[in-house]
């Protein structure tokens, strides 16, 4: 089932060739020579090859990117092109390595991505952190704007595209991508209301398609590949090669393209090293820290979308934080709700509170004011927040949470207990149903 | 019976000395208006109108930063979307979003303070209160703190207090968690930082040259380059408990 050869690199080929991120070491080795193929072909072909790769969305959600081009409507009018580069999912790094090593690529992929959308007009939203990286995509697109590759009539084909680099100011909430528009348009990046998706109604109320930098990145080489090929890779609900960010308790954090479809033992131990020598696995994020946890029983998962998905757990960002068991669980899941507590935009009320109110209850844990029944109205907390919200940001807090809780639910009563004694409270009184 | 032994226990549990909690929350403190927010009512004149649009005749603005606005909102078909380019550039000038900032922003941008306001309080990186001149974000999120970072924010905290050209602040993900615990110097990432890297750190800052040239991420390569190019190991290591697996 799981690939074991060698993986065929796509993202990460002669990542740290120096110069790389100029374009003409770029073009030495091929680049843009998938742009001028594209734009030889229909753009409907461009879109058919998309649609053959099954590439999903690795941005997080993981939707199929040539379905999400084709919900653009037809037709002449205003359209936009977003790229998202507002990499903030704690534990991911991926967008990061790609923009700054090889920046040509991703320009390459937005271009045909243009060109595949009829868009003429793109925005590239990264995070205002990334001060080097947008630096080095400023001067890459000037260099691609020189030679035709962006602006008007790119390569006598008739395309035109506008791209802009547009830095962030340091809000989590903008990579959501509705918060994302209302900041790029110059507002409190509040999330909307969706429907209407962006796709009909997005950036200045136009049809906006909105991609990650990875997935963006991906279409060069599925130019170059063929569609069908590129599916080869991988398996079925899960194609090509993914960016895995391991971080962490590991030997060896990093980058590691993988396969989709290998077994996570093998990313956690064959790739990143594993825990340091004489630790375990206690648990660990699969896709950023928004996503449940899975514990050292399930290492064995195989890493795509929908073998997670069935796991419990999500693919997400593809970021892997590991856990190792001489860490609190309390503690982990302490610094997940903070991070959401501070990030919840607060406009809607059941992650804003929601957020608050687990940092209360896990804060009264550690202090030893709690009793195993907080545990109960934690994770009905967690419930209400699910599905409740504008956005996913609050689902994001609640998964891990709600996860911890229900798979180290001895651990945090352990851990009150403790607590309790060491406030001098004594062990919790009586039967854990009591009400008042 | 049960509920006067609640009450008691409840009691007690007021006067027991903080120490003994283990560093528990603070009860919230309140103030005599009834709000947590210090003077929350003081600055509010409800009698003033709100600001206008400021008078290009009367607000005088840098012609640099005029310049660098007018280009950013030729970007956008809409002329709001520039607010973030707009007032990070003010804040490079001024230090921070200050009032005269804002003010020469909205004259440029023709949009009211009170807009670009809401703005700036929304974004970490752009600051409404006075701060130092060099900022030193300490990542303290799940990654970095799995790797120390909390101890390294203190002691970054510590070397630096009392010194007013230092903005420290422990910062969300900053999406660098190979280098963990790292750090943001005046934008450049560092890491990984041991506490002992911090006193070279500030005098890097000080000096005014490449901070801790070393350890810049720039430098870095991807993670053992190796690792993506060998074979994957054949057969998966014995059990998770088990000592790191090397190469296959």
């Amino acid at each position: 089932m799981a690939a074991v050869a060698a993986p065929q690199l796509l993202l990460l080929t002669d990542i740290d060739e120096p110069g790389l991120c100029t374009r003409e070491v770029y073009e030495r080795r091929g680049g843009y020579e998938s742009l001028r193929r594209a734009l030889a072909m229909e753009p409907g072909e461009v879109l058919a090859q998309i649609k053959a790769s099954g590439l999903r969305g690795r941005g997080g959600a993981g939707f199929a990117m040539g379905t999400k081009v084709s919900f653009l409507p037809q037709g002449s009018m205003d359209k936009y092109l977003v790229c998202n580069a507002d990499e903030s999912e704690p534990g991911t790094f991926k967008d990061r390595e790609l923009m700054q090593k090889t920046p040509h690529m991703l320009i390459e992929g937005i271009v045909i991505a243009s060109y595949a959308a009829q868009t003429s007009r793109a925005f590239l939203y990264i995070r205002g952190e990334y001060v080097l990286q947008a630096d080095v995509l400023d001067a890459a697109l000037a260099e691609a704007r020189e030679a035709g590759y962006v602006g008007e009539d790119i390569l006598g084909s008739g395309h035109s595209l506008s791209l802009v680099v547009h830095r962030g100011a340091g809000a989590y909430i903008c990579g959501e991508e509705t918060g994302l528009l209302d900041s790029l348009e110059g507002k409190r990046g509040n999330p909307r209301l969706k429907p209407p998706f962006p796709a009909v109604q997005g950036l200045y109320q136009g049809p906006t398609l909105i991609n990650n930098v990875e997935t963006l990145s991906t279409v060069p080489a599925i130019i170059r590949l063929g569609g069908e090929q590129y599916a080869q890779l991988g398996v079925e609900t899960s194609t090509g090669t993914k960016l895995v960010s391991v971080s962490g308790h590991v030997e060896r954090p990093g980058n590691y393209e993988i396969e989709l479809g290998i077994p996570s033992r093998e990313i956690i131990y064959g790739l990143a090293g594993g825990p340091p020598r004489g630790r375990g696995v206690k648990c660990w994020f699969p896709g950023g820290s928004s996503s449940p946890v899975l514990t050292a029983d399930e290492l064995d998962v195989p890493y795509d979308f929908d073998s997670l998905g069935k796991a419990g757990s999500m693919l997400g960002s593809g970021a892997i934080i590991v856990v190792d068991d001489a860490t609190p669980i309390v503690d982990v899941a302490m610094k997940v709700a903070k991070f959401y507590r501070h990030e919840s935009c607060g406009k809607c009320t059941p992650c804003r509170e929601g957020t608050n109110w687990t940092v209360k209850m896990l804060e009264r844990i550690d202090c030893g004011e709690a009793t195993p029944m907080d545990l109960e109205i934690m994770a009905s907390v967690q419930e209400h927040i699910i599905g409740n919200c504008l956005c996913v940001l609050g689902d994001a807090m609640a998964m891990p949470i709600g996860s911890m809780v229900a798979k180290f639910r001895e651990e945090f009563e352990a851990h009150i207990e403790a607590a309790r004694v060491r406030r001098g409270l004594g062990e919790t009184p009586g039967p854990r149903t009591g009400g008042a | 019976m049960s509920a006067d032994e609640q009450e008691l226990e409840l009691e007690l549990d007021l006067e027991l000395p903080l120490e003994a909690a283990g560093g528990p929350p603070q009860p919230v403190r309140r103030y005599e208006h009834g709000s947590r927010v210090p003077g929350w009512d003081e600055a509010v004149d409800l009698e003033k109108d709100p600001a206008e649009i400021p008078d290009p005749a009367s607000t005088e603005v840098p012609a640099q930063l005029r310049e660098q606005i007018e280009t950013q909102m030729a970007n956008y078909p809409d002329r709001r979307s520039a607010a973030l380019p707009a007032l990070a550039a003010a804040q490079r000038v001024h230090g921070w979003c200050s009032p005269e900032a804002i003010e020469q922003v909205a004259c440029v941008m023709r949009v009211t303070p009170a807009y670009l306001e809401s703005v700036a309080s929304f974004y970490d990186m752009l600051e409404t209160t006075r701060v130092g001149r060099h900022s030193v974000y300490v990542c303290t999120n799940i990654s970095c703190s799995l790797r120390g970072a909390d101890a390294l924010y203190e002691t970054v905290l510590r070397a630096a207090a009392g010194d007013p050209e230092f903005n420290v602040r422990s910062f969300e993900c900053l999406g660098a968690c190979d280098i963990a615990p790292m750090a943001s110097v005046d934008g450049v990432y560092v890491g990984p930082l041991r506490t002992e890297d911090v006193p070279r750190l500030l005098e890097d800052v000080r000096a005014g040259g490449p901070v801790l040239a070393d350890l810049q991420l720039a430098r870095r390569l991807v993670a053992d380059p190796r690792a993506n190019s060998r074979e994957y190991p054949q057969h998966p290591p014995e059990h998770a408990g088990g000592p790191a697996e090397g190469s296959s």
